[in-house]
């Protein structure tokens, strides 16, 4: 067990120590018919013990090639990595003691009760938690005896996070938890997470919902074709847009409106345009409003929508790759 | 270590929900392939004058079920496969018959007998019959052994292989190779956990021809758990060999069909395998199934002693540890 003091202290207190992961160079080709495929295409990361560090990607980025690297689960075509100090392929017994794997899909055995499965990860660990205290922990004791099969989306992926808390590991791997929750499954996934970071553990999660790294983690790597095009706080991302606010508008169909003529609109840092729709990244909306309606009535144009809200690190991506998070259909290049 | 293997045995304590089958599948194949009592014929004679005292002489024969019906019915009755022949009393007494169906030239031949004999004839060579009901050398003294040792092929594989890929399907196998978990526990556990729902089939298939067929049973009982280990543990290497790569539930299925459908026809199961050509005889005695089966009837049915069954042992017992060595170095987590 750790000293109580940085489980009070939290992130900070251990966010100078050694840090948890560190990869050079990382690339993972795989050969496919038309030529390789460079899932991982030389990246470079450095995720702090203590800290929640979130790989933040759209589908096909390399968020999972990444993490499962890390994970010793996949080798690297190339690169260094470093997990706790370590590397794979010498202390891999050491280090998966240490580490808690929860992976995008794993179905465990349908006719098994959640505290067998929980007894059974917890043999693996020679050190770790009472499988009862974790599936406490987690908000399945209701559930402890029920089998497997019986369990919504929900609670078998909260069985899944438990099985990676239940050798109390020093660094928590989580590769999508929440893909395909519904909110209230998800709120309740983060503030599982939350706690076990109240510890003072180091966490790695990827994901490709905005909100759920804007909300969870301390830093985040935007990943993108094998690459990390962006890394920071989330708040550090948001702020390096320039603009604190995005407007975004649509006008009828045909209707032209010069891009310079909106970016010389008061308090505007970006246009971005997509078909008849505009959005316009401003740090003060209440002058960049007005402004924009005065422009549209002196060119009689009909506004069909306005909206106005706060940056998300979906603008990041957006402005960094022209392309929207969630695109499914994102081949690497 | 001991702990986690005991953890381990209680997954697929419940994952082998199906495991009841292969004991099913025992008794059924062994009621269905039990002795068939004497055949019993029926013969239908055409209403005539003459017809009751055809009647009754072939009535004395047990094997026979007769009766008088008239001449339309006697033909619905043939046609419809209901009775396998028909005697038209006169002079000459004629048989009406399909000579293709077996049960019919059996009944021709023997109606045929008994009404010439009857009318006096005279066999010139004395003969005599000696029924065969010995146990140990019926059919189904045979049948037992060869059934044990297709379900310890089966049992094993299907136990090892199939849960291995379906493991592997729900990306179980990756996320338990992502635990400390030592990988030679797993692969022992799933092998020693097929051991233990080895014995129940062991017990209900020898039980079976024991108490329902009298099955004679002269070896010792512990040569025949040993044996059974030892093919149960052969043929789990074969299974974990097939799955070691198959990354899904057809292509096990594929893989297990290939090896096991050419050792049920070939190594003696339902039928002696000496019935094959001799050519293929040295390839069909290396065959594990031939291995197992046979060295199970040496002992099960003669008594045989183990040490005298030695080659056979090792040769069985490389079956398994040669794909058991492969598939640690070939099998793959994810």
């Amino acid at each position: 067990m750790r000293p109580a003091q940085t489980e009070q202290d939290g992130a900070s207190a251990v966010a100078t120590a050694a840090p948890a992961v560190r990869c050079r160079g990382l690339t993972k080709h795989y050969p496919s018919k038309t030529g390789p495929v460079h899932a991982v295409n030389g990246l470079d990361l450095e995720i702090r013990s203590g800290e929640c560090f979130g790989l933040l990607g759209p589908n096909g980025a390399g968020k999972t090639t990444t993490i499962e690297i890390f994970e010793g689960l996949l080798k690297p075509t190339s690169g260094e990595v470093e997990v706790l100090g370590r590397r794979w392929g010498h202390h891999d017994d050491d280090l998966r003691q240490r580490l808690g794997i929860s992976l995008q899909e794993t179905r465990f055995p349908e006719k098994l009760s959640v505290i067998e499965v929980l007894s059974l990860f917890r043999s693996f660990y020679r050190r770790g938690l009472e499988p009862s205290a974790v599936i406490a922990s987690v908000g399945l004791t209701d559930k402890s005896s029920a089998w497997v099969g019986k369990l919504s989306g929900g609670q078998r992926q909260r069985l899944a996070v438990a099985c990676a808390l239940v050798g109390d590991p020093e660094l928590l791997f989580l590769d999508e938890p929440t893909t395909g929750l519904d909110p209230q499954s998800r709120r309740q996934l983060w503030e599982i997470i939350r706690a076990f970071g109240r510890r003072g553990r180091t966490i790695v999660i990827t994901t490709h919902y905005m909100d759920e790294a804007e909300r969870l983690c301390d830093r985040v790597a935007i990943v993108d074709r094998g690459t990390v095009i962006a890394l920071g706080s989330p708040a550090g991302l948001i702020a390096s847009m320039g603009g604190a606010h995005v407007v975004e508008f649509a006008c009828s169909p045909g209707a032209t409106l010069d891009q310079a003529d909106l970016a010389a609109l008061p308090g505007v840092r970006e246009v971005v345009s997509a078909g008849s729709e505009t959005a316009l990244t401003v740090a003060e909306p209440h002058v960049a409003v007005p402004a924009l309606l005065g422009l549209l009535q002196a060119r009689q144009l009909d506004l069909l929508r306005l909206t106005t809200r706060h940056v998300s690190l979906e603008d990041v991506f957006m402005h960094l790759t022209g392309r929207h998070l969630r695109d499914e259909d994102v081949s690497p290049a | 270590m001991l702990a986690r293997l005991r953890e381990f045995l209680r997954e697929p304590e419940a994952v082998f929900w199906t495991y009841g089958f292969p004991l099913m599948l025992a008794v059924g194949l062994g009621i269905a392939f039990r002795d068939r009592p004497v055949e019993i014929v029926h013969v239908d004679v055409q209403q005539d004058a003459r017809a009751p005292e055809v009647a009754a002489r072939l009535s004395s024969r047990n094997d026979l079920v007769v009766a008088v019906r008239a001449q339309a019915e006697c033909r619905e009755r043939l046609r419809m496969g209901r009775s396998s022949l028909v005697v038209v009393p006169g002079d000459p007494v004629t048989f009406v018959f399909d000579p293709s169906r077996p049960e019919s030239a059996f009944a021709h031949a023997r109606v045929n007998d008994i009404l010439q004999r009857a009318a006096g004839r005279q066999d010139p060579v004395r003969t005599a019959d000696a029924p065969v009901t010995e146990p140990g050398s019926r059919y189904i003294d045979f049948l037992v052994p060869g059934l044990l040792g297709m379900n310890l092929m089966g049992g094993s594989m299907w136990g090892v292989g199939f849960v291995i890929v379906d493991m592997r399907v729900k990306k179980l196998l990756k996320r338990l190779a992502a635990t400390p978990m030592a990988r030679a526990d797993f692969l022992g556990s799933l092998a020693g956990s097929r051991l233990l729902f080895m014995l129940p089939e062991l017990l209900v298939i020898l039980g079976t021809g024991v108490l329902l067929f009298g099955m004679p049973v002269r070896g010792s009982w512990l040569a025949i758990l040993t044996l059974a280990v030892l093919g149960a543990a052969s043929f789990a290497g074969l299974g974990m060999l097939a799955a070691c790569r198959a990354q899904r539930i057809e292509t096990i299925s594929g893989l297990m069909n290939f090896i096991m459908v050419p050792m049920w026809l070939l190594s003696g199961t339902f039928f002696s395998s000496e019935r094959f050509p001799d050519l293929l005889q040295p390839f069909i005695q290396a065959l594990p199934l031939t291995l197992l089966n046979d060295t199970l009837r040496a002992v099960i049915l003669e008594g045989a002693s183990l040490a005298s069954q030695a080659w056979r042992m090792l040769a069985l017992a490389g079956w398994g540890l040669i794909p058991f060595g492969l598939s640690l170095r070939w099998f793959r987590w994810n």
